[in-house]
């Protein structure tokens, strides 16, 4: 038998997703109680789940069962400290460093990966001859690969002015960027309705039951 | 009036009154297209794709005893459309009596993972053949961090244990003990960090599942320099995955609702685009 606390959780998720489902209509007291709570229990889950899974097993405990060992982690705690200073106006400037710290960390690793991944491993994936593909379904994918690749980088070269031939090449990357955006369309307006099957399967079969 | 005017004006003013329906309407047709499969599914055949294809074949290469990493990236707002490509994954490592070793990038991950597990745990054996290590923070730091040595990153498990004493943990130093790693991603971090520390500094093949969003962002990854194995992308392709597998589950189930929505979208688009033509052509007219 389904305990109790269970169907207490299917019948509030249930109710809440009718609530927001309902701003559809119309905005309603309903929709803004819902999203009200929602906001509220996130905030708080977060404030919670943070404390819980990386304050204090990341620098807590080991701080208190192995000082000698990890006395390294007052230096990130500290920058902590500092990062909530922003909240008083008086002491808001020493949170500028740990910021200053994380952003330039941040852009210093992106850069290399990024880097690596999206520029070069990108350039060499796109280095390819089509004659050696063996397979000309293979060969002609691959052709339309270099020249939607090249057409539309032409497309965003502004140096020179897009007319004649590079016009001509340019528009051809326009042609791509809009199948492009056209395939991206389509798999957005596919995963809003794989979002509202997962609620339907929920509501239908968790909630009514009606679901095989 | 001419009879060529008046089918005209007839014309344009079916296109302003098509104009003009309420979205609501759009809505409800969208709530029956996908509530009435459901209840009443037609069992629409699902084709299976190369990419997805691609993901299957990656897991099937794997030996028996062999160690895998799969990483949840996700949370509830993109359960839908990610958990069933995990669960498929799962039940597919389990039939090929693969070790799974899971872990979290994102916090809530731990606990989508943990429903699965639940579902599954009469073939895992915890410790053996499944070990929850938890979430971590730190995105591609970590990931970077695991590659130097995994167990400097997860000490201990989701329960607090110290992961040394568990038979599947024994012998991990680092990426070079996974035969590869399933991203289940909905964003940051996610899949993009994996390919970039995981695939392409450390070698390990990367592989794994996003929202359908996300999907065409992902695709140039999969490529000739095997930056990214298949990609299983959005709820069809977990269709496509549980098919592979043989045991069709939520994604399945879901494919029938998910192309009528579709058609009805596709319909609504071409009344759309028709009552477009009818008010252009009569503003020129007008003009």
């Amino acid at each position: 038998m389904t305990d109790f606390w269970t169907v207490l959780g299917i019948w509030i998720g249930a109710l809440a997703t009718l609530s927001i489902w309902s701003f559809l209509y119309k905005d309603n007291p309903f929709y803004k109680f819902a999203e009200q709570i929602f906001v509220g229990v996130s905030a708080a889950y977060w404030f919670i789940f943070t404390i819980y899974n990386v304050l204090i097993p990341n620098l807590f405990d080991k701080l208190i069962t192995d000082f000698n060992s990890n006395w390294l982690l007052l230096i990130p705690g500290l920058l902590g400290i500092m990062m909530l200073m922003k909240i008083f106006p008086k002491y808001d400037w020493l949170g500028k460093y740990p910021i200053a710290l994380m952003i330039g960390t941040t852009a210093g690793l992106s850069l290399v990966r990024f880097l690596e991944t999206d520029v070069i491993n990108q350039i060499i994936a796109t280095m390819i001859n089509p004659l050696n593909s063996g397979s000309a379904v293979v060969a002609f994918g691959q052709v339309i690969l270099i020249v939607g690749t090249i057409s539309g980088l032409v497309y965003f070269y502004f140096s020179k002015k897009h007319e004649g031939f590079t016009g001509g090449v340019a528009k051809t990357g326009i042609i791509f960027l809009m199948v492009s955006f056209g395939a991206a369309f389509g798999f957005t307006a596919m995963a809003r309705i794989s979002l509202l099957i997962g609620r339907l399967q929920f509501l239908l079969g968790d909630w009514l039951g009606l679901l095989r | 009036m001419s009879k060529k005017n008046i089918s005209q004006h007839s014309a344009s003013n079916e296109g302003k009154q098509i104009s003009k329906i309420d979205r609501r309407w759009i809505f409800l047709f969208i709530l029956l297209g996908v509530s009435i499969p459901l209840l009443i599914p037609f069992g629409f055949e699902i084709e299976v794709t190369p990419n997805v294809k691609m993901v299957y074949d990656l897991v099937n290469s794997a030996h028996p005893g062999d160690r895998i990493l799969l990483s949840f990236d996700y949370d509830p707002a993109s359960k839908p459309e990610i958990q069933p490509a995990a669960e498929a994954m799962i039940q597919h490592a389990i039939d090929k009596d693969l070790k799974i070793v899971a872990i979290a990038l994102w916090p809530m991950g731990v606990s989508l993972m943990n429903e699965i597990y639940e579902k599954k745990s009469d073939n895992l054996n915890y410790g053996v053949n499944f070990i929850n290590l938890g979430y971590t923070a730190g995105g591609m730091v970590a990931i970077q961090s695991m590659g130097r040595n995994f167990i400097d990153v997860f000490p201990r498990d989701a329960n607090g244990d110290d992961v040394r004493n568990f038979d599947i943990m024994r012998d991990v130093r680092n990426f070079n003990d996974f035969s590869f790693v399933a991203s289940f991603s909905s964003g940051t971090p996610g899949m993009r960090e994996w390919i970039m520390v995981a695939g392409d500094s450390y070698g390990l093949p990367v592989t794994g599942s996003t929202t359908a969003v996300s999907t065409p962002g992902f695709l140039p990854y999969i490529n000739e320099q095997r930056q990214l194995i298949g990609l299983i992308g959005g709820l069809k392709a977990a269709a496509e995955y549980e098919k592979l597998v043989g045991i069709p589950g939520t994604a399945t189930a879901g494919m029938d609702a998910q192309s009528i929505a579709h058609l009805i979208i596709i319909i609504f688009i071409i009344i759309g685009n028709v009552a477009w033509y009818l008010n252009k052509h009569k503003s020129k007219k007008e003009a």
